[in-house]
């Protein structure tokens, strides 16, 4: 048993989450399994039974970790009404790589849509959509698994309950996702997670006590580095402390579908097009035109001067003369 | 009439999830009926009334929450089953983390909070352990890191369970759990059915009222400490 116990943690992880004591020793797991008193699995609410059931279960799971995910190439939205029932008539392809954003005013359905996509809606929501994986119509894993999330979403809070270091943090994740060689996996985030935050952060730095701009930092470099979904929601990437270019740039890299609901000038033409959503339908594509692209320039420059007045003032400089900006 | 037992530690968010299916459930046009079982208060009663739904509430006092919901609930598929009830959902707080309202071949649904922090998992007995469908609530108030931490551990003592986020307050993913209530255990009575598990053996000296400290009172079932 000692040697499965090395090969394989988390069997160990598995059997003390259910109060069990595991000595290692000479005996088999099939004998220890064998030789639980049922009194004791009586006191910890389980039954042999169901031990062993969920047991399979949990190798089975752990094993599907481990296997590749199947990659996503396509993504399609096949339209279907908004509220009053018209069609929306449309069918839209996303492609790893690209940023989509969102746009249209509260209410409108924007959630909806983004739901429908991490649903993988198959005429079954309100607003009867379909959504094909590769062209086609996909397995139900989707819908459910944890291992095999079609969509990982970044929350727009950025608050942590766990009282951890970010560096401890970040290696609890990378482990309850079974990567090869979680530290350097850990060191490549904690460094990207800098790159990134206006200011830097030590690894040892409590997640609870990070900056807004750092914790956002943070969370797109594990979301772009750890995370196997090929599809990535943003809700709004807020401006403080945070190279939002240089985020999108992390996830287009990472070959992920990035859909984005953003009311910001900047990100939307960063985004390849954009989906304009009215009445809970898809209402008009917007593709990022050369002249919007070119606006861009301006919008950065402008950008980047509001940013140094920000940090005029955060160093207690007054703001008489913004001249030279 | 489907029938759907839903429990979760205190505050998870059980009340606020149902409430939100519930109004999936009445767009789709069907009629609804909740038991709220409790301790010493609810309010909750009230909230579900308020969405036009047949309500019932049990407040079991000085007994074992649980102890009181098996006693009861069989009545109270009967109520619902004889007042035309398509849906009938019941609301307990796991309050010992032993007991658990769970039953075989009625749809389990435990609801747990993303705030709980990531030992509680394990320390939730059969009412979450032996749970069909984990609703893990919450996710809106912490990162995406913490959510998928936290739903591996509930994957970890719960491995064959449907695991899905919803958030109670706004109600994204409650249309896609309403799906799932839709195949819930479709029953007339509870005639016959079992717990999933038993409930923790019970009856020493202090049940029965005593509340003098000593071995001299201590009387039935008693098991001490190993010190
Ligand atoms: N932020 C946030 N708050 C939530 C969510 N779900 C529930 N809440 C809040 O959590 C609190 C408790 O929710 P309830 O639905 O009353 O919890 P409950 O499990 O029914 O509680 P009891 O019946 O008293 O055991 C309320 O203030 C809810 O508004 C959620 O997904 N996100
Ligand atoms: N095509 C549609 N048909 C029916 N209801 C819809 C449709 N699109 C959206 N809704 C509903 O409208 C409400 C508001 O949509 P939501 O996605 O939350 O808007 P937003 O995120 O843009 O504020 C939700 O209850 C949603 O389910
Ligand atoms: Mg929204
Ligand atoms: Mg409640
Ligand atoms: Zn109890
Ligand atoms: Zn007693």
């Amino acid at each position: 048993m000692s040697d499965i116990l090395v090969d394989h943690p988390y069997i160990e992880d598995f059997l003390t989450s259910f109060g069990l004591i595991v000595k290692p020793g000479a005996d088999s797991l099939q004998s220890y399994l064998d030789n639980l008193d049922p009194d004791k699995l009586e006191d910890l609410g389980i039954s042999e039974e169901q031990l062993r059931q969920s047991f399979d279960d949990f190798l089975e799971g752990m094993l599907a970790i481990s296997d590749p995910m199947d990659k996503v190439e396509a993504l399609t939205v096949i339209g279907g009404h908004d509220k009053s029932g018209s069609a929306e008539g449309i069918e839209l392809t996303l492609k790893p790589g690209e940023v989509i954003c969102i746009v249209g005013p509260t209410g409108s359905g924007k959630s909806r849509l983004l739901a429908d996509i991490e649903w993988v809606a198959q005429g079954d929501t309100p607003t009867k959509r379909k959504i094909l994986i590769n062209g086609q119509v996909p397995d139900n894993k989707w819908r459910f698994s944890t291992e095999y999330k079609l969509v990982a979403q970044l929350s727009q809070n950025m608050n942590f309950v766990m009282d951890l270091s970010a560096e401890e943090f970040i290696r609890m994740h990378a482990e309850s996702r079974l990567v090869t060689d979680p530290q350097k996996k850990v060191a490549q985030i904690l460094q990207q997670a800098n790159e990134l935050a206006g200011e830097r952060f030590d690894p040892d730095t409590p997640v609870t006590s990070l900056s807004g701009g750092q914790s956002r930092a943070l969370m797109i470099a594990d979301m772009a580095i750890l995370s196997k979904s090929p599809i990535a929601l943003i809700d709004e990437i807020e401006n403080a402390g945070i190279d939002r270019k240089k985020a999108l740039d992390l996830l287009v890299k990472e070959e992920k579908i990035i859909l984005m609901a953003t009311h910001d000038p900047i990100l939307a033409l960063m985004g390849d097009r954009r989906l304009v959503i009215k009445n809970g339908g898809i209402d008009k594509i917007i593709e990022s035109s050369e002249a919007e692209r070119k606006n861009l320039v301006s919008l950065e420059k402008l950008d980047t001067k509001l940013l140094a007045l920000r940090n005029r003032i955060r160093t207690g400089d007054t703001l008489e003369n913004i001249e030279g900006v | 009439m489907r029938f759907l037992t839903i429990s979760g530690p205190p505050s998870s968010g059980k009340t606020s999830v149902i409430l939100r299916v519930i109004e999936a459930l009445q767009a789709r046009g069907k009629k609804i009926g909740v038991v709220k079982f409790d301790c010493l208060l609810t309010d909750d009663d009230k909230l579900y009334a308020k969405k036009g739904v047949l309500v019932q509430k049990g407040l079991s006092g000085a007994l074992c929450p649980d102890h009181y919901f098996v006693s009861n609930i069989e009545s109270c598929v009967t109520w619902g089953h004889e007042n035309g009830c398509e849906y009938l959902i019941s609301e307990s707080a796991g309050l010992c983390n032993r007991c658990s309202p769970h039953i075989k071949e009625i749809t389990a649904v435990c609801v747990i909070d993303n705030l709980s922090g990531i030992g509680t998992p394990k320390k939730i007995g059969p009412m979450l352990k032996s749970a069909d469908i984990v609703i893990i609530t919450k996710g809106d108030i912490v990162s995406q890191a913490e959510r998928e931490v936290f739903a591996s551990r509930v994957k970890q003592v719960n491995p064959g369970a449907i695991i899905m986020n919803v958030n109670g307050i706004t109600g994204q993913g409650a249309f896609e759990l309403t799906s799932l209530f839709e195949e819930a255990s479709d029953i007339e009575t509870l005639k016959g059915k079992e717990l999933r598990f038993s409930m923790p053996a019970a009856l020493c000296s202090y049940c029965l009222g005593e509340t003098r400290i000593g071995e001299e009172h201590q009387t039935g079932n008693i098991r001490k400490m190993d010190l």
